[in-house]
C-alpha cells in the first residue's frame, strides 16, 4: 500500500454520456477524457478531424478553466499580468493572450473575453487550472478588482467547423451572423437564458464555444440536442485526438509542448500577440533584454519528406546528423495528408527550405522546414 | 469479437497462424481497436531473423506508436508490402491483414501462446481495466 493517495481523476459533467457513447477514454492533465469517439458515431481521429475541417464536430471542453476579473480595476489588473493589450477589447471582444513569467516565459496562454464594462473571463489550460488562478490571484492583489475561480460552474463545449454557425443558429435565438470570430454573444440557447458563446475555438476552423451550466442533467441535454440538430449537417462527437491534430494543422500552440516555463514569447514566436508598446506588464522587462540579446532558438513547422512520423520529443539533427533542437508535436496530418511537425531549432537553421533529419528510432529521416501554419481555413466568399 | 480458432495469439496482441514449418503472423482486432486509425507500419525485411518475444516493427496510430513482437523465433520469408502503402487495411480487417510470414525454428514455442478462448478472456479483463 502506497502511503501517498494518488489525486483523484477529475471528470467533466458529460463523463457518463461519453462513456455511453462508447468514447475511447484517457488521462489527459488529470482529466479522464474522451481521445475519440467509435466509428459507428462516425468517430475516430481521422474521420473526427475532417468532419471539423469540412462540416461540424463538436467537443466537450470542459477541463479548460475559467478566471473572471471584475471591479473598477480590472482592466489595469488584466493588462499588467498579461502581454496582449485588453484596453483595445470593446464590450464582447475577446483575444489571444498569455500570462508570463517575470522571466518572459509562460504560465499559460489565454483567451480574454471582455464581458462588459469592468468585467473580464481569462479561459485557460485544463493542466494549469490551479497554477493559474493561484498565480492571477497574486499578481493582481494591488488592484481594485474580484478575481473569482469559476472552472467547475461552466461545462464548456466547442462546436467547430465551417457548418458550426448553421448548427448553433438552430439553437439559439442570438444573431450569429452579426458575431464576429473572437467576440462573443448572449442569447437564449435551448430555453437557458443568457448563454455565453463565443466564436472561438482551437481548430484553425470557425466555431463555437459555448460556456452552460455545468449540472449533469442540463449538460447531458445540451449535448444531445447539439448531435440531434445537427444531424442534418452531419455533426460528428470529436475527442482530444481529432483537437490535438486539428491545432496543430494550426500551428496553435499547446502549453507544456511549443510553450512552457522555459520557452519565451520570441522564441514561440508568438510576437503579434506581445505588445512592448504597453507599458509595464510581467514578463516585459525580460522581454525587452531577451530580444535586444538576441533569439537563439526558434519554432518551425517541419514537414517530412521520407517515410516517417515525427513525435513529440523526438530529436531534430542537421543533415550531417548533429543535433539542432527537438520536435513539440508531431503527427500525420489527417487533413493535409501529409507527415508533419512543430521544432525548436537554432534560428541559423530555421529559414524555409532547411533540409534537417529527424531522429526516428535510432535512425535520421529527412524532412524540410515548410511556412506555417500548415493549414488556414478558407477565406469566406459568400 | 470472436477471435478465429486458426492461430495463436499473445499477450502483446499479435496473432500467428501456423502452416507446417512457417507462419503468418499480424495484430489482432483488440489491437487495431485499441489503437484507432492505423497510418503506418514498419516491418522487418526479407531474411531478418525473428526471436520470440523480441520487438520485430512498429505500428502507429494518428495517436500513438507501438512495438511488435515476434510471437516465434525464425527468419522472415516474406512481407506484406501492401500494408506499406494502404496500413488503414489492418483496421478493416486485422485478421486478414497479416504483416509477415516467417519460418518456425522451434515450432513447440507456440504451445505456450493463448488459445482463441484464452485471448477472448484476456483482453476482456484487459479492457476491464
Amino acid at each position: 500500500m502506497s502511503s501517498v493517495e494518488a489525486p483523484a481523476i477529475r471528470k467533466t459533467a458529460l463523463n457518463a454520456v461519453h462513456r455511453q457513447m462508447g468514447a475511447k477514454m484517457v488521462e489527459f492533465n488529470g482529466w479522464d477524457m474522451p481521445v475519440e469517439y467509435p466509428a459507428s458515431l462516425g468517430g475516430g481521429i481521422i474521420n473526427e478531424h475532417m468532419s471539423v475541417r469540412t462540416g461540424v464536430g463538436t467537443f466537450d471542453v470542459s477541463h479548460m478553466g475559467d478566471i473572471r476579473l471584475a471591479g473598477p480595476q480590472a482592466l489595469a489588473a488584466v493588462q499588467h499580468i498579461s502581454m496582449n493589450d485588453a484596453s483595445k477589447l470593446a464590450i464582447g471582444q475577446a483575444q489571444y493572450s498569455a500570462l508570463l513569467y517575470p522571466q518572459g516565459t509562460f504560465v499559460d496562454d489565454v483567451i480574454v473575453h471582455r464581458l462588459g464594462e469592468d468585467e473580464y473571463l481569462l479561459v485557460i489550460n485544463a493542466g494549469t487550472r490551479e497554477k493559474d488562478f493561484n498565480w492571477v490571484r497574486d499578481n493582481t492583489r494591488q488592484f481594485d478588482c474580484d478575481v473569482e475561480n469559476l472552472s467547475d460552474d461552466f461545462t464548456q463545449i466547442a462546436i467547430q467547423g465551417p457548418k458550426a454557425v448553421n448548427l448553433l443558429q438552430k439553437m439559439t435565438d442570438a444573431d450569429l451572423s452579426k458575431v464576429k470570430f473572437y467576440w462573443v454573444t448572449r442569447g437564449r440557447l435551448c430555453g437557458l437564458p443568457d448563454i455565453l458563446m463565443g466564436r472561438t475555438g482551437y481548430t484553425a476552423e470557425d466555431g463555437f464555444e459555448i460556456y452552460i451550466p455545468a449540472d449533469e442533467s442540463t449538460s447531458a441535454r445540451i449535448w444531445n440536442e447539439i448531435l440531434a440538430v445537427g444531424k442534418e449537417f452531419g455533426v460528428v462527437p470529436c475527442g482530444l485526438g481529432a483537437r490535438n491534430t486539428l491545432r496543430l494543422e494550426g500551428k496553435l500552440p499547446l502549453y507544456g509542448h511549443e510553450i512552457s516555463d522555459t520557452i519565451n514569447v520570441w522564441e514561440a514566436g508568438l510576437d503579434r500577440f506581445c505588445k512592448m508598446e504597453k507599458p509595464e506588464f510581467v514578463g516585459r522587462e525580460a522581454l525587452e533584454k531577451s530580444k535586444s540579446a538576441g533569439v537563439k532558438r526558434t519554432l518551425v513547422g517541419l514537414e517530412m519528406t521520407e517515410r516517417g512520423i515525427a513525435r513529440d520529443g523526438y530529436r531534430v539533427q542537421d543533415e550531417s546528423g548533429h543535433e539542432i533542437g527537438y520536435v513539440t508535436s508531431g503527427s500525420p496530418a489527417p487533413f493535409l495528408k501529409k507527415n508533419i511537425a512543430l521544432a525548436y531549432v537554432p534560428v541559423e537553421q530555421s529559414a524555409v527550405g532547411t533540409k534537417v533529419k529527424v531522429e526516428i528510432r535510432g535512425q535520421g529521416v529527412e524532412a524540410v522546414v515548410v511556412p506555417t501554419p500548415f493549414y488556414k481555413r478558407p477565406k469566406k466568399t459568400a | 469479437m470472436a477471435y478465429p480458432t486458426d492461430r495463436k495469439y499473445t499477450k502483446e496482441h499479435e496473432w500467428i497462424q501456423v502452416n507446417g514449418n512457417s507462419a503468418t503472423v499480424g495484430i489482432t482486432d483488440y489491437a487495431q481497436e485499441s489503437l484507432g486509425d492505423i497510418v503506418f507500419v514498419e516491418t522487418p525485411k526479407v531474411g531478418a531473423e525473428l526471436t520470440a518475444g523480441k520487438t520485430f516493427g512498429t505500428v502507429e496510430s494518428v495517436k500513438a506508436v507501438s512495438d511488435l513482437f515476434a510471437p516465434a523465433t525464425g527468419t522472415v520469408t516474406e512481407v506484406n508490402a501492401d500494408l506499406a502503402t494502404s496500413p488503414e487495411k489492418v483496421n478493416k480487417d486485422a485478421h486478414g491483414s497479416w504483416m509477415l510470414k516467417m519460418t518456425l525454428k522451434n515450432p513447440g514455442e507456440l504451445d505456450k501462446l493463448l488459445s482463441a478462448a484464452d485471448y477472448d478472456k484476456f483482453v476482456a479483463e484487459e479492457a476491464g481495466h
